[in-house]
């Protein structure tokens, strides 16, 4: 059977991605000076899944590094070596080699050698940096043998230079009686020696019932005895070291009797009569004696050194009573646990949500013409209606629902973020976050993801004051940021809070009129602080490669506008600065009042409108050249009449015989003139773009419960066309 | 009728390369993500081999063979580690909690198939 491992490649780079995140989490988690157990294991843990993965599907470039980091782990958390935090960077580092090369492997640019091969050495330099007694080595030689079964000849001879130095080695000569022993089981026992070293048979031809064997090997004797007292009765076994090696040997002899008990013949083979190179380790093996071993390997003497047959037998009544309960428990617990998620692509659910939309459509529109329909004769079909058009809501929901992702996935990269910055700027900055489950839409979170970042880096930066300085002023050295996410009505906010030096007035108003903007010292603080997302605003004093150079507020909100949101900023000077985020929830459906002028139907976005009104005539003025304004509670707002926009014959033409939609667009008002309110309604939006061309005014269309397609306003839009008009 | 393996491996990937390599070859395959989930299915399936990792969450691979072997059905059932650790110590343990035998991480599914030939074929 032929297995072509190529198609487990992706559910693997998506673990391994996992993994890595996870690590990265545990990493930015962990405490040096009192590491947690518990993380370090989840961190050796992630590390050596990564590994195992990356071997079995020949990615030698991943095992490496995984197993330098695995190596080093592993000494953590056995406690041989202390973690500090210069482990904690080269961890880090290393989880980003491994991202590099996963994504090499992804197809997605170019690991750099160099950078692997550097991160290597500094693993090894580090885990190498305690005299380490003999026996940590193993897994360094295991890598070896662990590769040879995958055929890959580049990871062995790439591996071999982290191997031990030669002076630690010593040769041992061994020799055991193999009476009774099968040839698979010598076989086996030649394979784990070959693990530990190199080895050679120096049994005679004719020697029947003696194996006599030398090893080299930088083991210490205690691993060649466990090795070989699985399968070799003790008492018939003897190591000593070869005799070349003189200085050693008496120190050995005497604790093998020790062990042994046994009288320790001279064992002086010294010409090498017959060297039979070893068969490969074969990558797997049978423990004599276990339950259900193969039979070839199976041999009735070594049961005595099984101690676990007779812990099976002796425990046999008390065996009973513990096999009873999880038994009893299988029969409540699901047999799939990891049937709890599945992976699906993202274009299937878009198509799912897509149809849903469609069905919603079509729902409206028979719930239209059923309402024609006499409710006493036909009252089975409206009670149907009525439970088709619960069920569709329900499915929409529910389906709306499968692209909701907690914004943790975006807030999860930013422990690293203000780390990495933090020390680079030698501020001391703690992150919170709040709020991390927070749903929100799968494109949403990956388009908040950029401008997030930015705000965090400019909190960082611009926001949080160096320790001294933060110590002059009165205040704890370590800056906190905090990460806030809540849900309020249809949408989502997310917060970037910072308890740092909050924004300068008096600085941002000289800068904006160096920069020849139209200030007056009478702007309200929200209008002065909303002068930093103009292009190319910066009142940084320096420009420091993090941040100051002014790209960028400008594209935040940009972004931001651009997913249907809007920017708030607070600040108070010398206490810090919040920044706050509203996006809809989803960018499939919105929540609209839909408004009549003339016999066509538009629909404007709730989350503008701040409330509608009939006004009085006396209240609507006229501008000379400048259209009309309606003073609504002292302030004077531009009146955008929809019909002149669109160019639509109305049913009312004077102001105060229609409805005013008072809307709110970054921070700027303006009245929506219409001819009367018809409804709220949750809308599907189709992209006007994509089925016809763009339009100014209008974000998009949907369509209506009759089958009659409306226009969505593209509120930001009009509003600043009424804005210029009045400036 | 075919022979149920039961695979233990928390890691999604060589859990499917698994299943797919031992379906292929006409064995039943059950899934576990951990010991505590293997031993749940241990008892709500009764298998004919199991082949556990052994660094795992919740419940080890050890820990697992260990629960295992206390219980009637799984006394004299072949249960095979999968490990990279393939250290002495390793096995000295696998060995101990009542292992079969073990299978070195990485292996291709030809290996697989040739190791549990030998103990269910």
């Amino acid at each position: 059977m032929s297995t072509d491992l190529e198609q487990f490649y992706e559910i693997f780079f998506e673990e391994s991605s996992e993994l890595l995140a996870d690590m990265e989490t545990c990493l930015l988690r962990l405490d040096v000076n009192s590491p947690d157990l518990e993380d370090l294991n989840a961190i050796f843990r992630a590390a050596h899944s990564i590994k195992g993965g990356a071997g079995t599907f020949g990615f030698t470039d991943m095992t490496e590094t995984t197993h330098m980091l695995e190596t080093l782990l592993d000494k953590l958390r056995k406690g041989e070596l202390e973690v500090r935090s210069e482990m904690v960077d080269a961890f880090l580092k290393a989880g980003d080699v491994i991202k590099e090369q996963l994504a090499g492997h992804r197809g997605e640019g170019q690991a750099d050698p160099a950078a692997a091969a550097a991160i290597c050495e500094e693993l090894k330099r580090l885990s190498d940096e305690v005299l380490v007694p003999p026996a940590i080595e193993i897994p360094i030689i295991n890598t070896k043998t662990e590769i040879i079964p995958v055929e890959n000849e580049v990871a062995v001879d790439e591996i071999r230079p982290v191997s031990m130095d030669d002076s630690s080695k010593l040769t041992y000569c061994i020799q055991f009686s193999n009476d009774g022993m099968s040839n698979a089981t010598i076989e086996n026992l030649f394979a784990n020696l070959k693990q530990l070293g190199i080895v050679e048979n120096n049994t005679p031809k004719n020697e029947k019932e003696l194996c006599k064997l030398k090893l080299t090997t930088s083991n210490s004797e205690e691993d060649i005895w466990e090795t070989l007292a699985f399968v070799v009765d003790p008492a018939n076994l003897k190591i000593e070291v070869d005799s070349s090696d003189s200085a050693e040997v008496n120190v050995t002899e005497t604790r093998i009797s020790d062990a042994t008990h046994a009288n320790v013949e001279s064992l002086v083979e010294e010409d090498v009569c017959a060297t039979t190179p070893m068969p490969p380790a074969p990558g797997y093996g049978f423990f004599p004696g276990a339950p259900a071993a193969p039979k070839d390997i199976d041999d009735s003497e070594f049961n005595l050194n099984s101690p676990q047959q007779q812990s099976v037998g002796s425990n046999k009544n008390e065996l009973q009573a513990t096999s009873n309960k999880p038994s009893s428990k299988a029969n409540t617990t699901t047999p799939a646990n990891e049937a709890s998620s599945i992976r699906v692509s993202v274009e299937k659910v878009d198509q799912m949500i897509n149809l849903v939309g469609e069905l919603v459509i079509t729902q409206a529109m028979l719930a239209q013409t059923a309402s024609q329909f006499d409710p006493v004769v036909f009252e089975k079909l409206h009670s149907g209606m009525n439970q088709l058009e619960r069920n569709t809501r329900d499915l929409q929901e529910s389906v709306m629902s499968i692209r909701m992702m907690p914004i943790s996935f975006v807030f999860s990269r930013y422990p690293r973020v203000v780390r990495d910055l933090a020390s680079k700027l030698n501020k001391r900055v703690e992150l919170k976050t709040v709020g991390e489950n927070t749903e929100l839409d799968k494109s949403l979170i990956e388009k908040i993801a950029d401008p997030l970042t930015h705000l965090v880096r400019n909190s960082l930066d611009h926001g949080i004051e160096t320790p001294e300085r933060r110590i002059a002023a009165g205040k704890v050295a370590q800056g906190t940021i905090t990460l806030r996410a809540f849900h309020q009505g249809g949408s989502i906010v997310i917060e970037v809070s910072d308890d740092g030096a909050g924004l300068n007035r008096g600085k941002i108003l000289a800068k904006a009129r160096e920069r020849g903007l139209p200030v007056h010292d009478g702007m309200t603080d929200q209008e002065v602080w909303l002068l930093i997302f103009e292009a190319g605003f910066s009142t940084a004093e320096a420009v420091t490669d993090v941040s100051g150079r002014g790209v960028g507020m400008d594209v935040v909100k940009r972004n931001i506008q651009s997913m249907g949101g809007r920017i708030d900023i607070e600040s108070v000077f010398g206490v810090g600065t919040r920044i706050s985020i509203r996006l809809p929830l989803t960018l499939a459906i919105l929540d609209g009042l839909s408004v009549a002028v003339g016999d066509q139907m538009f629909i404007v976005p709730l989350n503008y409108i701040t409330e509608s009104l009939q006004p009085s005539a006396a209240d609507i003025k006229t501008v000379s050249g400048h259209g009309r304004v309606v003073q609504v509670r002292g302030e004077y707002l531009p009146v955008i009449a929809l019909h002149e926009v669109f160019n639509l014959r109305p049913n009312v033409t004077a102001v105060h015989e229609g409805i005013l939609v008072i809307l709110e667009a970054e921070g700027y008002k303006a009245a929506l003139f219409v001819d009367d309110l018809v409804g709220q309604h949750q809308v599907v939006i189709k992209s006007l773009e994509s089925n016809y061309r763009r339009v100014q005014g209008v974000s998009g269309a949907t369509i209506m419960g009759d089958g009659k397609v409306a226009l969505i306003l593209d509120t930001a839009a009009l509003v600043l066309s009424s804005k210029q008009e009045f400036v | 009728m075919a022979k149920t393996i039961l695979a233990v491996d928390d890691s999604a990937s060589i859990r499917q390369m698994v299943a797919f390599t031992l379906k292929g070859a006409g064995y039943e395959v059950i899934e576990a993500v951990d010991g505590q989930d293997a031993l749940d299915k241990a008892n709500a399936y009764k298998v004919n081999l199991v082949l556990t990792d052994i660094n795992m969450p919740r419940m080890d691979g050890l820990k697992l063979l260990e629960l295992l072997r206390k219980l009637s059905h799984y006394k004299a059932i072949p249960i095979l580690m999968l490990t990279t650790e393939s250290g002495d110590e390793m096995k000295a343990k696998g060995r101990a909690a009542g292992a079969t035998g073990w299978l070195v991480k990485p292996f291709d599914p030809k290996r697989l198939l040739e190791v549990i030939g030998k103990v269910i074929g």
